[in-house]
């Protein structure tokens, strides 16, 4: 076990303690608070929060990974390329956007709670997977897809079997970028009545509890690099395989 | 097949459908038959829509009509880019002018409390041509100099709009209008956070990228750690600054004077900053190791020093990729500049939350509708001058 395995286990470790019993960890919060505050977050359960926060991100980044890669595919095929070079600015344009505008839009139509952070975090999270998987499928190596229209697969198999296997590490790193954005913008989902962790740091914000501000913090903060580094590693993985794949097929 | 393929196999080309303008056209007919405006009787209560038959004067009514028949028919046709580009500009200016009608139409007299706001037939419309123009836009692959034409065309006209008063009776300039120095003042601020940040991240982060380029075994540990702030959620970051700074600015003597304090623009400005590292030392990292080898040799060969070497051909080689560094940076600070209102560092951020927390989404309106013109336009100019440069790199 090599020793950045070691301190990755360890940090989920503490994570998963300080949510099961948070007053456990009450001392090292104890000098942050004034006039008798409470220490740890009191309007309900850390790992409830943790645990919805998870579930909307998850949600909607599943959401955003078929509808994006679908909507790829398609335009990627010989009856979408119409749609290709829009699409492709389209999905540039729409990274301009910032996050919690979305958010706030999506508020009127939809009003306060859940809904208008799952559909901020869809919409959002859509052009990332969108963009990588363009990249993906359209920066193959022409001698491969030449080679698999050689042994004369179908546009099918040719998609299957070699397209999206080859694109797959590119896909990924999209679905990586969109699930931290997702994560941070769930965080400011709270503002809109979303149950999710940004709740602690905005109740800390607003009675000045730094205690409250740094707990949702390191939470919503160690949340984000372990799910980070955990999809990294993944994409690795697949890299390595799909690159030997790629030289045994050459 | 490319659209060239199809048009050349078929002589009346023009007369063919366009697929994609077919998508859009349905987008614009829903639009059509959705409520043009929404009519409210104070800011924050539920208002009714009204359609554009009724949104408008009978002839202004008209003319919209006429004019997104034409637009639509536009869309449809396989016609040239150019002229799908003017159209849909004139479609546009149409819609923009006439909401603004719309509002003083249905707005009672002497009546302040009632409020027009555009309606989602309206945002459906503009949406339809946005991505017509948008589409057209692609297809022209107009350069650098000339898309910057455009946008600052686009923005005198937005700019003679607003200052024509035809908008004065909108609810969002309503909000506008009762908080005018609030929104100068904020812009302000909102302008120091996203470019200060920015520029500070250049003066720290183009050194520390050469540095890195020179000194390999720092480089891995440095990126890394820069990674994992970056992945840190903007308010997480903005709140676990809070407890430093405030201990800097108790502590520290002098600080406090300064304006350092655990809320504020300080900590708000310290965590834009440490977003914006990443893109631009690894961008610099990256541009300075694809230097190629033979011109580092021919700058050898010509007896030049190694900072010689640095200024006037490694990092002029890296420049392209450092400047996209900073393009993704800049656009990344003006969106999260929003977030800083949340810890008391003001911004556009202060109207979003404002309007989230009294439920007025016009004034959600004037916080978001800035900070995403104000992103998209440093995009557009900063994407130009990428191209520009790597270019002119090209050429030379």
């Amino acid at each position: 076990m090599s020793i950045g395995l070691v301190i990755r286990l360890l940090v989920l470790a503490l994570l998963v303690a300080f949510l099961v019993s948070p007053e456990s960890f009450a001392f090292v919060f104890e000098p942050l608070t004034k006039n008798n505050q409470p220490v740890i977050y009191n309007q309900g359960s850390l790992l409830d929060l943790t645990l919805n926060h998870l579930l909307i991100v998850a949600i909607a980044t599943a959401l955003a990974t078929t509808v994006a890669v679908g909507l790829a595919i398609l335009v990627t095929r010989p009856f979408g390329a119409e749609f290709l070079p829009l699409s492709r600015s389209l999905a540039n344009v729409g990274q301009t956007f910032p996050p919690v505008a979305v958010l706030a839009l999506a508020v009127p139509m939809l009003g306060f709670g859940t809904a208008p952070t799952l559909v901020a975090l869809f919409l959002y999270g859509l052009l990332p997977i969108f963009e990588n998987t363009l990249t993906g499928l359209t920066g193959l190596p022409p001698t491969v897809t030449e080679a698999a229209r050689g042994m004369g697969m179908t546009g099918r198999q040719r998609l299957v079997r070699v397209e999206l296997p080859l694109a797959l590490p590119v896909i990924l790193a999209g679905i990586r970028l969109s699930t931290v954005i997702s994560l941070a913008t769930a965080t400011i989902g709270s503002t809109v009545a979303a149950r999710t962790l940004g709740e602690v740091i905005i109740a800390g914000l607003l009675s000045s509890n730094t205690a409250f501000v740094l707990q949702g913090g390191l939470i919503v903060g160690t949340l984000a690099v372990l799910i980070y580094d955990g999809l990294s590693a993944i994409e690795r993985a697949l890299t390595r395989r799909t690159g030997q794949g790629a030289r045994a097929n050459a | 097949m490319t659209t060239a393929d199809i048009t050349s196999q078929s002589r009346t080309a023009w007369l063919a459908f366009d697929k994609l303008g077919v998508l859009i056209a349905l987008i614009a007919a829903a639009g059509v038959f959705l409520p043009f405006a929404v009519y409210r009787a104070n800011r924050i209560v539920l208002g009714e829509g009204v359609l554009i038959s009724s949104a408008l004067n009978a002839p202004w009514a008209i003319l919209l009509g006429l004019v997104l028949l034409v637009g639509v028919g536009m869309m449809l046709l396989r016609v040239n880019p150019l002229a799908k580009l003017g159209v849909g500009f004139v479609v546009l200016a149409t819609l923009f002018v006439l909401i603004g009608q719309s509002a003083t139409f249905l707005t009672p007299p002497d009546n302040t409390f009632s409020r027009v706001s555009p309606g989602a037939g309206f945002w459906l419309l503009t949406f339809a041509f946005a991505l017509m123009v948008t589409d057209a836009l692609t297809r022209l692959k107009f350069g650098p100099w000339q898309r910057i034409g455009i946008l600052a065309a686009v923005g005198v006209a937005m700019a003679a709009l607003l200052w024509s008063g035809a908008w004065n009776d909108l609810s969002i300039l309503k909000e506008f209008a009762t908080r005018a120095p609030a929104f100068w003042a904020e812009a302000r601020t909102h302008l120091l956070l996203a470019f200060g940040s920015v520029a500070i991240a250049i003066f720290a982060g183009v050194p520390l990228g050469i540095l890195l380029y020179r000194v390999k075994p720092l480089r891995a540990a440095v990126l890394n750690t820069l990674n994992i702030v970056q992945t840190i959620p903007s308010i997480a970051l903005f709140g676990l600054l809070i407890a430093p700074l405030a201990w800097v600015a108790a502590n520290v003597p002098g600080a406090a004077a300064i304006g350092i304090s655990g809320i504020g623009v300080a900590p708000a400005m310290v965590a834009l900053f440490a977003y914006s590292l990443l893109p631009i030392v690894s961008n610099t990292v990256v541009g300075l190791v694809n230097v190629p080898e033979a011109a580092n040799d021919a700058a050898r060969g010509m007896g030049m020093t190694n900072r010689q070497r640095l200024f006037s051909v490694e990092l002029p080689l890296a420049f392209p990729v450092i400047l996209t560094g900073i393009r993704i940076v800049l656009v990344q600070n003006i969106g999260l500049a929003t977030i800083a209102a949340l810890i008391g560092g003001g911004g556009f951020g202060v109207f979003v939350f404002q309007g989230i927390g009294q439920t007025a989404m016009d004034l959600v309106l004037l916080g978001a509708v800035p900070t995403v013109a104000l992103a998209f336009a440093a995009a557009v100019v900063l994407d130009a001058f990428v191209e520009m440069v790597s270019t002119r790199e090209r050429a030379q």
